[in-house]
């Protein structure tokens, strides 16, 4: 028998999200971080350990007012916030500090900030940039027609998985888009990066979250129901030149990410209840579904195309409706979490019955990064 | 092609674009590694770490890896445009623009065979490629 040690007492989103000109970017973070601090009682005097990515993490304890014991900047992309949830758990379990906030905040559709959030890459500029692919949809896209030569991936397949992340997003008052979609629509949509339409590629928007963690035996103490950690998540990073991927058909950075995540946790497939995989494009939750091991290489297409991960299906699969119809600031990470505390707090909008055990996989650059957590209702196991 | 993005060029790579300046694809490679070829360039091998390295001229053949078709803005360029990934015959992939071969799915078929030529992009010279046995750039 294991104990949890981690808990995830305090989750929350930015107040309004999508369209937000009204904060800055340091705004966002703050909304977040106090709307998570008030649903659990705190203030930013009981707050010793603050973690973001793609912001000095600095700026946010001053703003904030916190003076920490201990922070965590790490920036990888959408990821970092994945991957700062086992920073936290480590740094929580070794002592340096009790009770870490982890926020995220992103100006991406208002553009309220004065940098951008990843850090440019020397050699992708150098190698890679110069012929042209200078934006997200034109560089995260291009191992995908090796993919489906290899794999048998079709266009109608990568259509399919826009529009059943369209189904769970008509759940979500929140979501950003919430109308029904077919692969016609998707098919036809504007043309951005072929094979890449419109509605293959993820949201702009400006939003926030923050989560607040602490050691499990604490958890009693918030009113909130604890989200538990089980094991310790992953991380792995191939880097952020896309071209030298080791393979164009599967992340080596999921793989491992993944396979550290599910052997920490002492879990198996059948085990998952719901699952998130950071979409920022459609190819991904393929890429993910097979990475991580819930379907062999080369069937993630069509396992998401036959339905089994729409509501009802057998793998309840980016129940928000993901970066494509919830929302997407640039780095999307935080989102998933949030998803993932709500499911296993049994109060998202489009809430798995039953559901005890959630994984959380995140994309950090253009496959540069990856991380992934298990989240549980369940403090031992 | 002078507003295209020009690469800023770092120690490492200097001979990389000094290369390609007179019309030679240049690749790094490891002695300890019997001789395969790595990209992009650095002063060791990225597969075990040896400094015993060496600079070897590329035949310029490979095949189409993979490819997107960019209809998103970029300067110097008119999109829609191709960006691909070279398979070099030395088995390393590089990003490069398919020229004198129309950015259309039917006339890039993954796998195709494609040999280098050289861009003119201000005083450089820019590594590309074309299909193989095609019109010269
Ligand atoms: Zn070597």
């Amino acid at each position: 028998m294991s104990r949890a040690s981690i808990a995830i007492v305090g989750a929350a989103e930015t107040t309004r999200m999508g369209k937000v000109p009204e904060l800055s970017q340091t705004g966002l973070h703050a909304d977040a971080a106090l709307n998570a601090m008030a649903e659990c009682g705190l203030t930013p005097a009981d707050i010793d350990g603050v973690a973001t990515g793609g912001h000095d993490v600095a700026e946010i304890c001053q703003y904030l007012g916190i003076t920490p014991t201990w922070y965590d900047g790490t920036s990888v992309g959408g990821c970092s916030f994945i991957t700062l949830v086992r920073h936290a758990a480590a740094a929580i379990q070794t002592g340096l500090c009790r009770t870490v906030l982890i926020t995220h905040g992103e100006s991406g559709r208002s553009n309220n900030r004065n940098h951008r959030p990843i850090f440019p890459s020397m050699q992708q500029q150098e190698f890679e940039s110069i012929y042209g692919p200078l934006f997200p949809p034109s560089r995260f896209t291009l191992p995908v027609m090796r993919k489906m030569k290899d794999d048998g991936l079709t266009e109608e397949q990568l259509a399919m998985v826009a529009v059943v992340q369209r189904e769970w997003a008509a759940f979500h008052p929140r979501a950003t888009m919430r109308d029904p979609i077919t692969v016609d629509d998707v098919l036809n949509s504007k043309m951005i990066a072929y094979p890449f339409r419109l509605m293959m590629c993820c949201l702009v928007s400006d939003g926030g979250g923050a989560l607040i963690l602490t050691s499990a035996d604490r958890a009693k103490d918030f009113a909130t129901k604890p989200v538990y950690l089980r094991g310790m998540g992953g991380e792995s990073a191939e880097g952020p030149m896309i071209s030298q991927m080791e393979s164009f058909t599967s992340s080596k950075a999921f793989r491992v990410s993944g396979k550290q995540a599910f052997d920490s946790a002492g879990i198996t497939h059948s085990d998952v209840d719901h699952l998130m995989i950071y979409d920022a494009f459609a190819h991904l939750p393929i890429y993910g579904l097979e990475d991580l091991g819930f379907v062999k290489p080369g069937e993630g297409g069509a396992f998401i195309a036959e339905g089994n991960t729409r509501p009802g299906g057998k793998l309840p699969l980016n129940t928000n409706g993901g970066g494509l119809s919830y929302m997407h600031s640039g780095m999307y990470g935080m989102y998933a979490l949030q998803e993932g505390v709500r499911q296993m707090r049994g109060v998202s909008p489009a809430q798995v019955q039953d559901a005890k055990l959630s994984v959380v996989h995140g994309v950090g650059g253009m496959f540069s990064a990856a991380a992934t957590v298990v989240l549980t209702t369940e403090n031992q196991w | 092609m002078a507003d295209r993005p020009l690469p800023t060029i770092y120690p490492e790579t200097q001979f990389y674009w000094d290369g390609a300046a007179e019309g030679r694809l240049l690749l790094n490679a490891c002695t300890s590694c019997d001789g395969k070829a790595y990209f992009p360039p650095r002063p060791f091998c990225p597969t075990c770490g040896s400094r015993d390295v060496t600079v070897i001229e590329a035949s310029g053949k490979g095949r189409l890896y993979s490819y997107i078709i960019n209809h998103l803005p970029a300067p110097g360029y008119e999109p829609p445009f191709t960006v691909a990934v070279v398979m070099l015959d030395e088995g390393v992939k590089m990003v490069a623009n398919i020229l004198d071969c129309p950015a259309e799915p039917e006339a890039l078929v993954i796998d195709m065979p494609l040999e280098v030529t050289f861009e003119t992009r201000g005083d450089m010279k820019i590594p590309q490629f074309k299909p193989a046995g095609g019109p010269s750039a």
